[in-house]
């Protein structure tokens, strides 16, 4: 385990705003994804979606498929051939049951009912229309309502725990004023650029996927444990992603059907899902209803916020979104209570979406909390401030740093929110459109998962740099390189870096936004293996200015090794090397974080989002003409991909505040705008006047390179400032997203 | 997708002998073939018509007419030099419709022929009754019977311009106004074209440029860009002497066709433009309207939407397009750079 008492210096690559690596090469198609791989002898695989949400299918026209040429199989459940385990089972943590033809039952619309095999794509797609299903059909549940909420049963993945600090009941008594409200947020689809894909290809018993993961080696092991072999048989590789979003850190009903396919044909088998498939088998971010009850004293301090969180799941598993933990951790309310239900519907199984939680739970609480501020006549960002935590609430834990502050004062500067009248509908523009201005605070917590890496120093001075976890297009190409650079003090041309293949060292899991601290000290750590092992040597070696040294703790840069603190001291690192015989050496490293430093200190990335909206008086159409976005998320290790990461965050924010909405099909329960035509996600048009800021957080504790994360914080927060700025504009309060036209009306 | 037979015919001769049961026109495609890829369609030839000669030119006749060819794309219509000065909306309805990806493969008459959004899950078994959201469900012209909006924009300005659509079929030529091509509930097929009709070109009448200075078509949704109308209207005004002497007025998004409103019309005509006017003529455009589905706000905003166009027309046609067309956000100090 790391030393996590020393903070790391700024070398020379981290800190630059390099830009990606892999950009090029994705720009002009060199990079290769999943589905751009032609092994000979391939077979096409397409699965017949569910058109209905729940009953059973009565017939397939197998033989009609089967008839069209260049068909050559169709399973279904009849003949679907055996899995070595049991579908119903979860292999790893984060697993979900897996839809692979166990029965004639449908559970959700787009659940595969059957898997045509053919030569072509073509041939493949018209065998499953020909398939022509027809169904016993029951009637779907939906929405939240159609059906009754349950107690979450707290343990796991997707089964968030109560949490209670403090007396809330004496809260509620003490509050001088409160209020009650409740907000709702629409299911949403990853829509990933890349769809779901896979190629597989079996060799005896050993099987090789190419396939996009945000979890190599977990991927493996689950993969695995479907087909009754070990792990170490099943090869992934997974270079380049087009999106993953958390879609692609869970292994998916179709990826088994496809290699179940490849081991019964004994041919490889691709199987790519269509835009359409993407709207159910695949997770996605579940519908919740939140009610907010806070309450504040006469001078505007949080006596309570209890929020209670009903979240949609499966009929056939759990994953309920855990919203209402948003409000843990943020407020310094005198007490705090955080509850989850769940209502089970006729839908694909939830599952983890960027800011898992915080993005729901975040949209509703932030826009309570102008709804308390409003009702104690307050400010929105003084009545912030006025609740500011200074330790963790509930806890009392210190943060391990928390900028949050100068967050506040610089978005709130940039942004211009001084002038800002308290009442709404005070503003207009020289078009006669109402302007509004909201804002809203964004948390996210820095995980750190388990990575390992190998760093190796070559003889020519260059160095291998690898780790199995994949780029999800975030940006780990470059940046994660850069820190291994700066571990040996090389130029980052020097510096090779290998990554998205599972017989790499494992490099854990790319999601929860701690893919660059996890990662990027188990790369850092392994480059400093080398400094300790070329210190060693030349601490041996009489012939260096370094010999006997011994002890000493060595640092590189600048191609040279040195005493740490001793700048008359150094020798070139090719010199020791050479000396040496040429010898490779080889550093291993790991990135985690010990256990005590979450038991003594609170963690989080945090920012301030201002919005500034229009909607039209009378026709109720919203643009949201600025969004100005300051966060503190510990040292930045390149500014250019991280203003990315961010800017990306809060466009997704819009998104779910004005458009992202699967809409059912009362009938038959199946989504009506399963494609980006009718599923809507931002345009370019959408976005304005777009700023971030980095506030500047050195975080001695967090981990050794002081990194917090920056991948899902964005979405945080701006929702909840685009919902308030709406309610600034126009004096109506919608209480649920997205926010539409209908709902602004005259 | 079904497999079918491919032709590209040279002449408009051989592709209308090529015709058979079962065969469609291909135009820019990007209609049709998304549809055959959900199989709602599943045609068993498909005849390429964009290789057909003299269907490509945008003229001004003698009479003033103007002639737009079957298979000009909807990115250079719009950017013709005589369809932005004579037709000033009709250009800002094709740009806000669709994408710029979109709009230079889409085909004039492939545009006008475009399916409601329903059809993409008409294949789809069981049926079920809506097919479309509440959202593209008709307000006007479906008789309260679940029926998918016309989502084409290019068409509200041609119908409120009188444009006439020229057919070549089996029967040989015929021309229908373009208020007749899409058909209502109870009329039959969606259209009154006929087996084997094709489309070799449309007409705006010499009239349709008197209104050049007051025209705009307003579209209002709740994504920027990219996205159909919630609803939308085209309206254009002669005005004289502080009267208005002629009016125009078309609702989208609301019927299952573009949506021309006489009675508005009559109201408008021989008054002096101001905003209570226009909200008369915007209620009498959708006195008959029936809510479906709990859509009652499509209702309301239609009547805001014809109301405002109005006005914007009223104002004057802006001296280029704005930046964003037919937007209520649009400036009319923009750029010609398109959204
Ligand atoms: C994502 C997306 C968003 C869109 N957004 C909008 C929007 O906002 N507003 C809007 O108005 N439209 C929108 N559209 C629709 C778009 O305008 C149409 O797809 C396009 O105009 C169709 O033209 P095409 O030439 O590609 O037609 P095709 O697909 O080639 O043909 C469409 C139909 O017309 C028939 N046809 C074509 N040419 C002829 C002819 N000469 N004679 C007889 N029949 C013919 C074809 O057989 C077919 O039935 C959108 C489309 C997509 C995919």
């Amino acid at each position: 385990m790391p030393d996590t008492t020393q903070p790391i210096r700024f070398g020379s690559n981290a800190g630059q705003p390099v830009s990606r690596r892999d950009g090029i090469a994705k720009v002009t198609g060199a990079a290769p994804f999943a589905a751009d791989n032609q092994p000979d002898n391939l077979l096409h695989a397409v699965y017949a979606p569910a058109a209905i949400a729940r009953g059973r299918v009565t017939h397939l026209d197998v033989a009609a498929a089967r008839a069209h040429p260049g068909v050559t199989h169709v399973f279904t459940p009849a003949n679907r051939p055996a899995l070595e385990g049991d579908p119903d089972d979860k292999p790893t943590m984060f697993s979900f049951r897996v839809e692979v033809l166990q029965d004639d039952t449908v559970r959700y619309a787009g659940q595969p009912i059957a898997l045509v095999l053919a030569e072509t794509l073509e041939a493949a797609h018209e065998g499953v229309r020909l398939l022509a299903p027809r169904y016993d059909m029951e009637p779907s549940r939906v929405t939240l309502d159609d059906a009754t909420p349950f107690d979450v049963e707290p343990g796991g993945f997707g089964r968030p725990a109560a949490t209670v600090h403090g007396d809330v009941e004496a809260g509620h008594a003490a509050a001088a004023r409160a209020i009650d409200v409740t907000y709702e947020t629409a299911a949403q689809y990853h829509n990933a650029m890349e769809t779901h894909a896979i190629v597989a290809q079996w060799d005896g018993d050993r099987l090789h996927l190419d396939v996009p993961t945000q979890a190599l080696n977990i991927s493996c092991a689950a993969y695995a444990a479907f087909f009754g072999i070990p792990a170490e048989n099943v090869t992934i590789s997974s270079p380049y992603l087009g999106g993953g979003f958390g879609s692609k850190a869970i292994p998916i009903g179709p990826n088994v059907l496809a290699i179940l396919a490849a081991r019964a044909m004994g041919r490889p088998v691709k199987l790519m899902l269509t835009r359409q498939q993407m709207f159910g088998p695949v997770g996605h971010r579940g519908a919740t209803r939140q009610r907010l009850r806070l309450g504040t004293d006469a001078a505007g301090a949080l006596t309570v916020i209890d929020h209670d969180g009903l979240s949609a799941t499966s009929t056939f598993d759990d994953f309920m979104e855990p919203a209402a933990n948003a409000s843990q951790g943020l407020y310094a309310a005198g007490a705090l209570r955080s509850t989850h239900r769940g209502v089970r519907l006729d839908i694909g199984t939830p599952g983890p979406m960027r800011a898992p939680g915080e993005a729901s739970g975040s949209a509703a609480l932030e826009c309570a909390l102008d709804e308390m501020a409003e009702a104690a006549g307050l400010d929105p960002l003084d009545f912030r401030l006025i609740n500011y935590a200074e330790t963790e609430p509930g806890t009392g834990k210190p943060y391990t740093s928390k900028a949050l502050r100068e967050c506040y004062a610089q978005g709130a500067e940039r942004f211009g929110w001084a002038g800002r009248p308290l009442a709404p509908g005070q503003m207009r523009d020289e078009q006669g459109m109402l302007t509004g201005w909201g804002m809203g605070t964004a948390l996210f917590p820095c995980p750190m998962f388990f990575a390992e890496a190998r760093a190796t120093l070559r003889p020519d001075g260059t160095a291998l740099f690898e780790t199995s976890a994949a780029d999800m297009g975030q940006g780990a190409w470059t940046s994660l390189a850069q820190i291994a650079a700066d571990s040996l003090g090389l130029p980052l041309e020097k510096v090779e870096f290998h990554a998205g293949h599972s017989s790499l060292p494992d490099g854990g899991v790319a999601g929860g936004s701690g893919h660059t601290a996890t990662a990027g000290t188990a790369l850092h750590t392994a480059g400093i293996d080398v400094v300790r092992q070329l210190g060693e040597i030349a601490s041996a070696d009489p012939d260096s200015p370094l010999h006997g040294a011994g002890n000493a703790r060595f640092v590189a840069h600048d191609g040279r090794l040195w005493i740490e603190g001793d700048d008359q001291r150094s020798d070139a690192i090719e010199e020791i090397v050479m000396r040496a015989g040429g010898v490779e050496i080889t550093g291993q490293g790991q990135g985690g974080r010990p256990q005590e430093v979450g038991e003594t200190y609170a963690m989080n990335a945090h920012g301030a989002v201002f919005a500034e909206v229009k909607v039209d008086p009378d026709l109720g159409q919203v643009r949201v003409s600025r969004l100005v976005g300051a966060f503190a998320a510990g040292r930045i290790i390149n500014p250019k991909l991280v203003e990315s990461q961010l800017m990306g965050g809060m466009i997704w924010g819009l998104g779910f505040a004005l458009h992202e909405k699967a809409s059912h099909d009362p009938a038959t329960g199946r989504i009506l705008n399963a494609d980006l035509a009718g599923y809507h996600v931002p345009v370019n048009a959408d976005v304005q006047g777009l700023e971030v800021i980095t506030v500047h957080e050195d975080d001695p504790h967090v981990n050794p390179l002081g990194i917090k994360g920056v991948g899902e914080i964005g979405i945080v927060g701006t929702v909840g400032a685009i919902g308030n700025a709406i309610w600034h504009a126009t004096g109506k309060r919608i209480r649920h997203f997205p926010i539409g036209i209908p709902d602004l009306l005259g | 997708m079904k497999p079918f037979d491919f032709l590209q015919p040279a002449t408009i001769d051989e592709a209308l002998s090529a015709w058979t049961d079962g065969a469609a026109w291909l135009g820019g495609g990007t209609n049709l073939v998304d549809l055959m890829k959900t199989g709602a369609v599943q045609p068993d030839l498909v005849i390429d018509i964009t290789r057909l000669p003299g269907l490509n030119a945008v003229e001004v006749l003698p009479d003033g007419t103007t002639r737009i060819g079957a298979l000009v794309t909807n990115a250079d219509l719009a950017d013709h030099p005589e369809i932005t000065a004579r037709a000033p909306m009709v250009a800002e309805a094709l740009l806000s419709g669709a994408s710029g990806q979109l709009r230079n493969a889409a085909t004039v008459a492939g545009n006008i022929l475009q399916s409601p959004r329903d059809a993409f899950f008409a294949h789809q078994e069981p049926a079920s009754d809506p097919l479309a959201s509440a959202g593209s469900l008709s307000v006007l012209g479906a008789e309260g019977t679940a029926t998918a909006v016309n989502p084409s924009d290019f068409c509200v300005p041609l119908v409120a311009l009188d444009a006439v659509v020229e057919l070549q079929g089996p029967d040989g030529p015929r021309e229908i106004p373009l208020a007749g091509l899409h058909q209502l509930p109870g009329q039959g097929a969606r259209t009154a074209l006929r087996p084997g009709e094709l489309i070799l070109a449309l007409r705006l009448p010499p009239e349709a440029a008197g209104f050049a200075a007051n025209a705009r078509y307003l579209k209002v949704r709740d994504r920027t860009s990219f996205a159909f109308a919630m609803a939308s209207a085209a309206a254009a005004l002669k005005i004289d002497g502080g009267r208005i002497t002629a009016a125009r007025l078309a609702l989208g998004a609301v019927a299952p066709k573009p949506w021309r409103v006489a009675e508005a019309e009559e109201i408008l005509t021989g008054q002096a433009p101001d905003p209570e006017l226009f909200a008369r003529a915007a209620g009498a455009a959708l006195a008959g309207a029936v809510e479906i589905g709990g859509n009652g706000w499509k209702i309301d905003l239609a009547r805001r939407t014809a109301a405002r166009a109005l006005a914007m027309a009223a104002a004057g046609t802006p001296a280029r397009i704005p930046a964003l067309p037919a937007s209520p956000f649009g400036t009319t100090a923009g750029d010609h750079a398109h959204a």
